[in-house]
């Protein structure tokens, strides 16, 4: 009972991490059609300004242990790489719509200008981000203990759902930015600014990869090229989801993340790898464009 | 009149291959033996950026799994040259790692002509299968990308990871032979060379009539526009698969002529990173071009090389920019500009042209 319990959170545990890191790329790749390469740098920015976060202002909110510092870095951490993402696409990505394999390649670019920065600054090893002292230890149920980073990691992965679900259906600026996604000409036609949206869009896409990159440094220590070890699960996931909106990316990402861990269990690691890579093919197969599909015009 | 423009067309064609082709033949004569290993690995390069522009100047697919299929064809010689080093005995890194003797796929590796043939029929073979799959479920543009560039990682995480059967992080490693040659001995190292050389040239002689041929015009019409194709009666799903294929053949061969060269293989040289790196290659010397692909891949590793001596920072930032400015300022590559170039001279010169007639990717 405790070791299906344990495969059930595992699963849940790296589905939420998937989730996490591509949450970003549903918006950037699932409603706009760009390839942003960068998602995997943007995440590591997270993950630094976090970083810089803590250096800072931990002592000046309570200290290390507390922890409160790290909760204000969530949303910091989302304005910041959203700041930047609105930078990106107002100065590089509005030039390239409709050209998704040109966004791929100059996205990867930006990727490598931003990784090569930050180690210029940061230095090329390593750095650590002190997790706060409450997400030590875990919570005890049957026999197995649940780590509270984990439980933290779906939590944080919940509540953005929520916030998306919440900013996109009820409020007026998500209700423009779906308009702009569904019809374009419509949307402009009745007085939306879509190149507004657009870069909004974006730097929403951004945002979330910047809180990923927050959340991810509870796991372990990050470094400039981090980014390059998720830009591909993330992709991965946002393909077998479709891009018919967030449905498909959740259901993606948990899907993957229960698969990965149950073939983990009764193979090896890699050898899960592969046999995750080759059921998402096969399903390609039977629906080319993924789970959910959106049906609009 | 028309025989001076076609005297023209042949050296606005030819005239650059030849030239380079020259100046490879005769680079043992002026260059170092450091620097003529350079050169000859650069070219290694070249070949796969021919395969890679083959697939996504003339096939508009931008397949990010050329670097495994060059680590495939690289894999398959070293194998055969581990085999040849242990001299009968089993290869070091599975005593290593305990085995007791040599697993069944490694076997047939101990014959040459075995290993050569792999170089090329093991990356075409992984190409068409899941070229086939994917191709056959009409998944297209940057979804291929997507799915190509998830299989190159995840061949270099199985390398990495099933260490008794591929060395793992290592790689093959203490490589000193081929074919009873010794990789120290310098005439062996010119050899390789040459035949480099040579395979280059093949590679793009090829290609080059590839692409004029029947077929070459059906994949570049696919490119345009695939629908008007598939109504047309082909059958798109077979041009891709086998262009993919013969583009993994191409890279496997380069792989193959990487080794010897430098002697060793290891999962670091074949990963996600080198796979999209070459495209800059293609897209700096100008997609669609061929020749462009050689030119990129040579000036953009001549340039690491200077660069990462000197200032190993900047390299990175310039790599970076080149990746934006080819998509953003110079589409057409160096060829491609300079063709273009060339062609606005003749039609001042010449009678006028339709406009339009200059042919560009679209990609």
């Amino acid at each position: 009972m405790g070791g299906w319990l344990l495969q059930a959170f595992n699963g849940l545990s790296l589905g939420s991490i998937l989730l996490m890191i591509s949450l970003g790329l549903a918006f950037s790749f699932g409603l706009m059609k760009v390839i942003n390469m960068a998602h995997g740098e943007f995440i590591m920015l997270g993950a630094y300004v976090t970083y810089v976060f803590q250096n800072n202002f931990a002592t000046m909110l309570g200290g290390l242990d507390l922890g409160l510092w790290f909760l204000i870095s969530i949303p910091v951490a989302f304005i910041v790489t959203g700041l930047l993402g609105i930078l990106l696409e107002i100065s590089l990505i509005r030039f390239l719509y409709g050209r998704p394999l040109d966004t791929l390649l100059a996205t990867w670019g930006v990727g490598l200008v931003l990784q090569q920065a930050t180690r210029s600054i940061f230095g090329a090893p390593n750095v650590q981000v002190v997790s706060p002292a409450w997400l030590s230890g875990g919570f005890m149920i049957l026999d197995i203990t649940l780590p509270y980073k984990r439980l933290f990691i779906i939590a944080v992965v919940l509540v953005a759902i929520a916030v998306i679900y919440i900013h996109l259906n009820y409020t007026a600026s998500g209700r423009r930015l779906r308009a702009v996604m569904q019809n374009r000409e419509m949307a402009s036609c009745l007085g939306v600014a879509s190149r507004q949206v657009d870069a909004t869009t974006f730097g929403l896409g951004a945002g979330l990869a910047g809180v990923a990159g927050c959340v991810l440094t509870l796991i372990g220590p990050i470094g400039p090229s981090i980014g390059t070890h998720y830009i591909v699960d993330a992709f991965m996931v946002v393909v077998l989801g479709g891009t018919g909106g967030l449905v498909g990316t959740v259901l993606a990402a948990f899907l993957i993340g229960i698969a990965n861990t149950s073939l983990e269990f009764a193979t090896t690691a890699t050898l899960a790898k592969v046999l995750v890579f080759g059921l998402i093919i096969a399903f390609l197969q039977w629906r080319p464009s993924g789970l959910v599909v959106q049906t609009a015009r | 009149m028309l025989k001076q423009t076609a005297m023209r067309q042949f050296i606005s064609e030819w005239g650059p291959v030849i030239l380079l082709g020259l100046l490879f033949l005769c680079a043992p004569l002026f260059l170092s033996d450091f620097r003529l290993s350079l050169l000859g690995k650069f070219l290694t390069f070249a070949i796969v950026a021919i395969g890679l522009d083959l697939i996504w100047g003339y096939g508009g697919m931008l397949s990010l799994g050329q670097g495994l299929f060059f680590g495939l064809g690289a894999y398959a010689i070293a194998m055969h040259m581990k085999l040849e080093a242990g001299g009968g005995g089993l290869p070091d890194f599975m005593v290593w790692s305990g085995l007791q003797e040599l697993p069944l796929f490694w076997q047939p590796f101990h014959s040459p002509f075995f290993a050569v043939a792999m170089v090329m029929i093991l990356p075409a073979t992984v190409a068409a299968m899941l070229g086939f799959l994917v191709f056959r479920s009409r998944i297209q543009g940057v979804y291929f990308s997507i799915i190509t560039q998830a299989l190159t990682l995840l061949v270099s995480v199985l390398l990495v990871g099933q260490q008794e059967y591929t060395g793992g992080t290592n790689g093959i490693t203490n490589l000193s032979t081929i074919f009873g040659y010794s990789l120290m001995a310098q005439e062996t190292q010119v050899a390789i060379y040459f035949v480099t050389v040579m395979m280059l040239a093949l590679v793009y002689l090829f290609c080059y009539h590839l692409t004029r041929s029947r077929f070459g015009r059906l994949l570049v019409a696919m490119r345009d526009d695939e629908a008007r194709v598939r109504f047309l009666g082909y059958d798109p799903v077979i041009i891709k698969t086998v262009t993919f294929a013969i583009s993994a053949a191409i890279a496997g061969i380069g792989g193959a002529l990487f080794v010897p060269q430098v002697g060793i293989i290891s999962p670091s040289s074949l990963g996600v990173v080198f796979s999209i790196e070459m495209v800059v290659w293609v897209a700096v010397g100008g997609r669609g071009t061929l020749i462009g692909a050689i030119i990129g891949a040579l000036l953009v590793n001549a340039g690491r090389s200077a660069f990462s001596e000197q200032f190993p920072n900047v390299w990175q930032y310039f790599l970076g920019a080149m990746f934006i400015g080819v998509v953003v300022l110079f589409p057409q590559g160096i060829v491609g500009s300079l063709r273009l170039g060339v062609d606005k001279l003749c039609l001042i010169n010449q009678t006028p042209k339709l406009e339009g007639s200059v042919s560009q990717p679209s990609i």
